[in-house]
């Protein structure tokens, strides 16, 4: 499991955090974001092939990996059972296929997820902070939080003001994680940094430094409703933040890219990154999450492809 | 004469565009003469995988397009086979006796196009019916098409047989995967060009040189594939176990030497839907 102790920085961390300045001039001080060394390390890893058993293992870890998703505003308590069925047995007609990490829904269906799994090691997780904007004041954000850890969501995934990242007010984000870390209580939190929005990577490595500094479980990409979503050149520049802040901390925080991992190739890619970053420790469900709706059922089909020989179909895979 | 001389990359032809085979291969196309003709691209189990996927997703538009607007499209392909008479003409007479017999095939391939253009708007009225049944209902038998269609063309008259498999598959709405003649392929190659230049929506006819006793299994197999024209399969072996494989996922499947005539081909890609409406309201 994820360690949830309170986080104590090294003494070369500890006051990074006392001001504004301080802040701001810490996260001036990373080092720049080589944009065109992180786009070529990204293609070479990109063209790596993997076939026969390391796929079929490679397909059953990334089956584990999902953060079975639905956020949409047509969400019904049907939809969610049906999701939920799906998360626990992936096939109904082959009981090899693990089950996935968590479902991750709005805050209002928690309760119902919950009810739909219990008696599994499915995690539920709830997008809370005024998802997908962010832009609600801080009460809101507090509440809509406490909301969801009161019906039972064991992981939070919050969205940070990118407003005021781009105002430069950096000390009001990490306030703010920090706020909804505390009324998290025992539940993992999640941070996206909307890397869509954010420009650059230099911006990504600065907003991946203020989640890890203010206490979050993981970072995650995107909300999924902006594009470009989970691209691997912000994954990888953030697995890399990760693993600087790991080097300085010894803290193992987990990393969720979300939105457009469509394909089990792509899945691949994110594992190949995860592997070549920061190494087998990183390689489970507790520290790695893809947040994916259709990427199951590719998953799916690949898996059959190799148990039958045949290609498989969206005919022969549940429609979601 | 241009300076240079540019020898055409015979290409596969998928979801509308002309990429090499994921496998990186070619083989060697004769003459009758056994004169070197050209290096064609040889398509692999995954250029059939991709061919399934780009079908599959071109399937709905074109199947939703109207009738009126499929014909439009066969008929434009008619009239740009045409403009190219010249180099069909030299390509089928590559392998033909005479260069007679050559100019009657291309012709003959292209009349038919503008045939199956003309059934494009009439298939649902010769075979849809209007059913009399016991109760207060219209009743209707709709033909729809059965969706991706693999199919192997055979290698006598290369052209015309294999405008007559996409013509006749593609007319009612499906989608073709086709594999022309392995020994002839070039007409295929410019006829795909035509296709390209034709305002047939890319992935609804999709063509992969190269071996079919290769690559038809993972077709007959896969499960995205809704049926099966085993017109060009020679080897009565490779037939039987395409079948069988076609049959693990109910494939309908067009035995070889069927050569049915003419709407009979056209409507054995059909599938029959039908409806029930309310009437006296």
């Amino acid at each position: 499991m994820l360690q949830n102790d309170p986080l104590v920085l090294p003494p070369l961390l500890s006051d990074v955090t006392s001001s504004e300045s301080a802040l701001r001039s810490f996260l001036f001080g990373l080092s720049g974001v080589d944009k065109v060394g992180v786009e070529q390390r990204v293609a070479e890893l990109s063209t790596r092939s993997i076939k026969t058993t390391a796929k079929a293992e490679g397909i059953d870890l990334a089956i584990k990996m999902i953060d079975l998703t639905t956020l949409e505003g047509m969400d019904t308590k049907g939809k969610i059972k049906t999701l939920c069925a799906k998360a626990r047995r992936p096939d109904p007609l082959d009981s090899s296929v693990p089950s996935v990490a968590a479902v991750c829904v709005y805050n209002d269906l928690v309760a119902e997820a919950k009810s739909n799994l219990v008696g599994t090691n499915i995690k539920v997780a709830a997008v809370a902070t005024a998802f997908p904007s962010g832009r609600a004041t801080l009460a809101t954000k507090i509440q809509d939080t406490s909301d969801a850890v009161a019906q039972g969501a064991d992981e939070i995934d919050m969205v940070i003001d990118r407003g005021a990242f781009h105002e430069g007010r950096f000390l009001d984000i990490y306030d703010q994680i920090q706020s909804i870390k505390q009324v998290c209580k025992s539940a993992h939190l999640k941070v996206i940094l909307e890397t869509g929005e954010l420009k650059t990577y230099d911006n990504v490595k600065r907003a991946s430094w203020i989640a890890m500094l203010a206490g979050a479980d993981f970072i995650k990409t995107s909300t999924g409703k902006i594009q470009p979503a989970a691209t691997l050149p912000v994954t990888l520049v953030m697995l890399q933040a990760i693993r600087d802040f790991h080097i300085q901390t010894r803290r193992m925080i987990g990393m969720k890219p979300a939105g457009g991992i469509k394909t089990t190739k792509d899945a691949f890619k994110n594992l190949v990154l995860v592997k070549e970053t920061l190494g087998d420790n990183w390689l489970n469900p507790d520290m790695f999450r893809i947040g994916a709706s259709s990427l199951l059922n590719d998953l799916l089909m690949q898996r059959k492809k190799l148990t039958t020989g045949a290609y498989s179909g969206p005919d022969y895979v549940t429609v979601d | 004469m241009a300076e240079l001389e540019i020898k055409r990359t015979a290409k596969l032809f998928i979801g509308g565009a002309f990429p090499r085979s994921e496998s990186g291969r070619t083989y060697e196309v004769f003459d009758k003469n056994k004169q070197f003709l050209a290096n064609v691209t040889l398509g692999s189990k995954k250029d059939a995988r991709d061919a399934v996927t780009a079908a599959r997703s071109s399937f709905s538009k074109w199947s939703q397009a109207t009738a009126y607007n499929r014909g439009q499209v066969l008929y434009r392909v008619a009239e740009i086979m045409q403009g190219r008479r010249e180099q069909f003409v030299t390509e089928v007479n590559t392998w033909s006796k005479t260069k007679k017999q050559a100019e009657i095939e291309v012709d003959k391939a292209i009349d038919l196009l503008v045939w199956f253009a003309g059934w494009t708007d009439k298939l649902s009225m010769t075979t849809g019916s209007n059913n009399p049944v016991a109760g207060p209902f219209f009743n209707f038998s709709i033909p729809e098409p059965t969706g991706v269609v693999a199919a192997i063309a055979p290698s006598q008259n290369p052209l015309l047989s294999l405008v007559e498999i996409i013509g006749s598959i593609v007319l009612s709405g499906n989608a073709v995967i086709v594999i022309p003649s392995e020994k002839q392929p070039l007409t295929a190659v410019s006829l795909a060009e035509v296709f390209a230049t034709s305002d047939v929506p890319g992935g609804v006819i999709n063509i992969l040189t190269g071996s079919y006793k290769e690559i038809a299994p993972w077709l007959a197999s896969h499960e995205d594939v809704n049926a099966l024209d085993l017109s060009g399969v020679s080897d009565k072996a490779v037939a039987l176990d395409l079948e069988k494989s076609g049959a693990q996922t109910l494939k309908r499947v067009l035995r070889p030497n069927a050569n049915l005539p003419g709407l009979e081909r056209i409507k054995f890609f059909l599938e029959t839907k039908t409806v029930w409406h309310p009437r006296g309201l």
